[in-house]
């Protein structure tokens, strides 16, 4: 270890060790080190020891180019810049500190952070870094950086530099739009070319951030003493959005702010389709803190927002004539979806040439493509799309069962492996989908087309009423007291998310139900978005999203128990969503205890919850307009569990359902 | 041997602080944010390419006297920004042109300062951190930049005459980090102890080797000089309540054999154009191409104030120039 170490010894050190041999010579005593020094050092040295096993060399193959990575999970995902990867396209190998060059695949990106994630392939059991906390690193800090400068590693040892966090909090603005480094760190430790998209750790060897750029001026293209890496914490909230294979988007308020030196962060211009708008903010209100942090410059706001990810709802506090407001707002995109591809494919490097002719190009592209899911379309490639792959070697095999190219997305594979992920969890939790989901799926298929919601509860008021919900296939219905609300298609459930009225339940649930009989393919334009916060509160959920005719529906899920705690309908993206909020008692095995509909941050109406069977729709119409709940009750604790649907034995319903649904 | 052990000790001690508590003052830290908050940005002239309008300065009084390099940013009155993000216009009470030194003041007071020693504590291998707003990273109320490194050697400059482009002929601190970048002129530099031991200098490139340099300019060369001026015994400001003679009664460039550069913007530098033959100025050898700074110890900063400054002296008396030639300073004596 140490005749590997000691060339990494700062010159402090060095320096130290060539006066002691002065000294001794001088002196003609025995060596003696410093105990504090020797400390000193041997901590180093543990910390580098620590650090170095999961940076990662990046080398494009090809010979076009490279940088560096760092991996974050035994599984093999790593982060590095858009920038490293963008020349790459999908595939790249990636060198570790254990002699290993690993095939790595693209799974999901971000143009204006510049941050890329990569899976590295072949093991399970990476040593990856331990994640660090950004927001307590101040100026003076030692930390290092390790990585692949002027592509050195080609022994595949990456280079260790050390020195201080010179700033943090830095900005350094976008090119266009892309490429921004908001609320990011800088260093004294040398960043040279290559070292893109490699760590900085702190001096105890945990990740701080993700070099990524440096003031390069008229000396060249070589480190001067300042480099910016991407704060850990930014790439923290990007985490879950990358995850997901997409090409994702930054945040922004809807709003511009000026500083005023008297009243802090004001508002000086905001659009009034904007969540902020609709809570409230108005020109001339004083922003004070947003996600926690609090703000006392237009900078200190754009800082702020640079590092959370587009369609996160955050806490924020503003005052405005003389009162302070704590609320949550939706934020925007800094793009529309196509101008971020469009702005993407401009901003890209030219690919290195490459020794190819056209017709074998596209053999290799139908290679590349493995057999997207049954329900895909066959992969497309569009101007302004992900740019695709154009390896000059054949990608490997493992490489090509992990990449599935889609508009939109950087790799959708990804994405249909968090697909899957939340509909078996959907399925594992209340109320269960008790047919085989996956064995005979066209005969199941048809019974489940077949499964009713039948819900009976009591509103949360003074007196209480009872309340009975029907969802199934074209026959919903809301009966609160003797009020009866009956929706037949789509156009209704638009309006009553559209109005904010408590008939905003019922397309909520309908979108469960029929995301739990019929899967995310089936469902519509389904994706996996990435994690959020829920209610501006940590942990990040998990959100999955549906998309039937003009609605859009959100599901929240926790991290942990993959319990589903809000469906969102959006009706139009310039209007609240209605909000179903799922209480539970227990865990997500067991029945939510409350419902709660939300418009913006009031609540309509709460129901707490008796019991929740799943009946056969035929079974529906006989009860619609049943009164004796008590009965139903009854009979729901005798019998809790869902009822086995008969089996119809048709298989054309799946299909029918699903033109609806799309028309 | 004792000062390397004294960073160590600070390295140790920062190093150990994580394990207690996740978030400390590290001793480090404190030291880098002490530095930080005695150092200004300071917004000027320039922002045409390869000026950048900006340069650092640190603070040497309570009462708001800046020091900062002498350069091209100072042709306008500067806008200084302190850490805590505070904005104020200030004036160029003082500078010298041989030491590339120039001394603002902004009208503050308690506001934390360097005290400069008297006697150049720092020798070669002594841990320094410099502290600049360089390539004007920060803006509003950020604080500066912390770059940490060695004295590498302190030495001449003028060892080889000619090389460096610079008036200045002292000692230098020569620094193993790259401190001198664009914007970090005026910053400070810091020993282990907090002292300021030196003011980072311009930027300096190697005629010969286009090596770039990475120097400091010792505090204690400069302190006579910042003394004088916050004293009030060297100010460069035109004394406002000295009498204009008559035209014929006071100087004026012709008389005196200066043909200066035409005067066609508002702030035209004091250029010497030509110089007449059998003139005072012949007679002091000056040459084309000088440009005057000083007038009697009062600053230039145009040729208009060049001709309101001779028309204060008697065309009798003496006129005591200081000019620039090249990189050299030079006092000349006019003698009518």
């Amino acid at each position: 270890m140490m005749n590997r170490i000691i060339p990494y010894l700062s010159g402090l050190a060095w320096l130290s060790m060539v006066i002691a041999t002065i000294d001794t010579l001088q002196a003609a005593d025995p060596i003696t080190l410093d105990p504090i020094l020797e400390q000193v050092e041997n901590q180093r040295i543990e910390s580098i020891a620590r650090a170095t096993p999961s940076a990662v060399s990046v080398f494009v193959p090809g010979g076009g180019g490279g940088g560096s990575g760092v991996v974050i999970s035994p599984d093999g995902y790593a982060l590095t810049n858009f920038h490293v990867t963008s020349p790459a396209g999908s595939f790249m190998r990636c060198g570790m500190s254990d002699g290993n060059v690993y095939d790595a695949v693209i799974v999901g990106i971000d143009p204006v952070g510049d941050l890329a994630m990569i899976r590295l392939l072949g093991r399970s059991d990476f040593p990856a870094a331990e994640l660090g906390d950004s927001r307590i690193a101040e100026p003076g800090d030692w930390c290092m950086v390790i990585g692949n400068p002027f592509l050195l590693a080609s022994n595949l040892q990456p280079t260790v530099t050390y020195g201080i966090l010179s700033g943090v909090g830095r900005y350094q603005y976008p090119s266009g739009t892309l490429l921004e480094y908001g609320d990011c760190l800088q260093t004294d430790a040398s960043i040279n070319p290559g070292n893109s998209g490699g760590p900085i750790y702190d001096a105890q060897g945990r990740l701080l951030g993700i070099v990524g750029r440096a003031s390069f001026e008229k000396r060249g293209r070589v480190n001067v003493g300042v480099g910016y890496a991407i704060s850990i914490n930014q790439a923290k909230n990007f985490l879950g959005y990358l995850h997901s294979g997409r090409i994702v988007d930054h945040a922004t308020l809807g709003a511009t702010v000026t500083t005023d030196p008297d009243s802090g962060v004001a508002v000086s211009n905001i659009i009034e389709s904007s969540d902020a708008y609709r809570r409230g903010l108005r020109f001339g209100a004083e922003i004070l803190e947003v996600d926690g942090r609090v703000v006392q410059t237009a900078n200190d706001l754009q800082n702020v927002l640079a590092t959370l990810p587009n369609g996160w709802r955050v806490k924020v506090t503003y005052r405005a004539d003389g009162k302070t407001v704590n609320t949550l707002i939706r934020l925007m995109g800094v793009h529309l979806q196509d101008e971020l591809l469009k702005k993407m494919a401009g901003a890209l490097p030219p690919p290195p040439p490459r020794p190819q002719s056209p017709e074998k190009e596209g053999e290799k592209k139908e290679d590349g493509d493995p057999p997207a899911d049954g329900d895909n379309k066959p992969p497309q490639r569009r101007p302004g799309a992900a740019r695709p792959a154009k390896p000059a070697v054949k990608l490997p095999k493992q490489v090509q069962e992990q990449l599935v190219q889609r508009k939109g997305f950087a790799n959708y594979f990804f994405n249909l492996a968090e697909q899957n992920d939340f509909i078996a969890s959907l399925r594992n939790q209340f109320p269960f989908q008790e047919l085989p989901p996956e064995a005979s799926e066209t005969e199941s298929v048809a019974k489940k087309e077949k499964t009713a919601w039948l819900i009976k509860g009591v509103t949360d008021q003074n007196p209480a009423k009872p309340v009975r919900i029907q969802v199934a296939p074209d026959k919903m219905s809301l009966t609160i007291g003797d009020q009866q609300i009956q929706i037949e298609n789509r156009g209704d459930m638009y309006d009553a998310v559209i109005d904010g009225t408590v008939v905003g339940l019922l397309p909520a649930l309908d979108a469960w139900r029929r995301m739990l009989t019929e899967g995310p393919r089936k469902f519509g334009e389904s994706y996996y978005l990435g994690t959020m916060p829920l209610g501006g509160e940590r942990p990040l959920r998990d959100v999955m999203v549906g998309i039937a005719g003009e609605l859009e529906v959100r599901w929240l899920s926790h991290p942990d128990s993959g319990a589903v705690e809000v469906v969102e309908v959006f009706a139009d993206r310039d209007e609240d969503p209605a909000e179903l909020w799922l209480i539970r008692d227990a865990d997500s095995k067991s029945m939510p205890s409350m419902l709660d509909l939300r418009y913006g941050l009031d609540s309509l109406i709460r129901i707490r919850v008796k019991s929740w069977d799943q009946i056969l729709a035929s079974e529906l119409n006989v009860n619609l307009n049943d009164p004796d709940e008590n009965a139903a009750d009854e009979n729901a604790k005798e019998a809790p569990a869902v009822p086995a649907a008969e089996d119809s034995g048709e298989d054309s319903t799946g299909r029918d359902r699903t033109d609806e649904v799309k028309a | 041997m004792r000062r390397l052990t004294a960073l160590l000790l600070i390295v140790a001690v920062t190093a150990g602080s994580f394990s207690d508590t996740a978030k400390a003052e590290t001793p480090l830290g404190k030291w880098a944010r002490d530095a930080q908050q005695r150092v200004v940005k300071i917004y000027g002239a320039g922002g045409l390419k390869g000026l950048e309008a900006y340069q650092s300065g640190f603070m040497v009084s309570p009462e708001g006297h800046i020091a900062t390099a002498w350069s091209y940013v100072l042709d306008v009155e500067p806008i200084v920004l302190l850490d805590d993000g505070r904005r104020y216009e200030s004036k160029i009470v003082g500078f010298e042109p041989a030491l590339e030194l120039a001394i603002l003041k902004i009208e503050v007071s308690d506001v934390p300062f360097f005290e400069i020693e008297e006697k150049l504590s720092a020798s070669w291998g002594d841990p320094i951190i410099a502290v600049s707003n360089l390539f004007n990273i920060a803006t509003g109320n950020e604080p500066a930049s912390v770059m940490q490194g060695t004295v590498a050697s302190v030495t001449d400059l003028n060892a080889r005459r000619g090389t460096f482009k610079t008036p200045y002929r002292g000692k230098v601190l020569i620094l193993d980090l790259i401190a001198n970048n664009p914007g970090a002129a005026g910053g400070a530099v810091i020993d282990s102890r907090g002292q300021l031991v030196a003011m980072l200098g311009k930027e300096l490139r190697d005629s010969a080797t286009g090596a770039w340099l990475n120097y400091a300019v010792p505090a204690n060369a400069l302190r006579q000089t910042i003394g004088d001026i916050i004293a009030g015994r060297k100010t460069t400001i035109p004394d406002s309540s000295t009498p204009e003679l008559a035209r014929k009664d006071s100087h004026n460039p012709d008389a005196l054999g200066m043909v200066m550069i035409p005067d066609v913007l508002e702030v035209t530098p004091a250029y010497i154009d030509n110089v007449s033959p059998d003139s005072a100025a012949a007679r002091a050898a000056l040459r084309p191409d000088d440009l005057i700074l000083l007038v009697n110890g009062q600053r230039v900063d145009s040729q208009r104030t060049l001709r309101s400054l001779l028309r204060t002296v008697d065309r009798r008396d003496d006129v005591e120039l200081t000019v620039q030639r090249d990189t050299q300073i030079l006092p000349v004596t006019l003698q009518p």
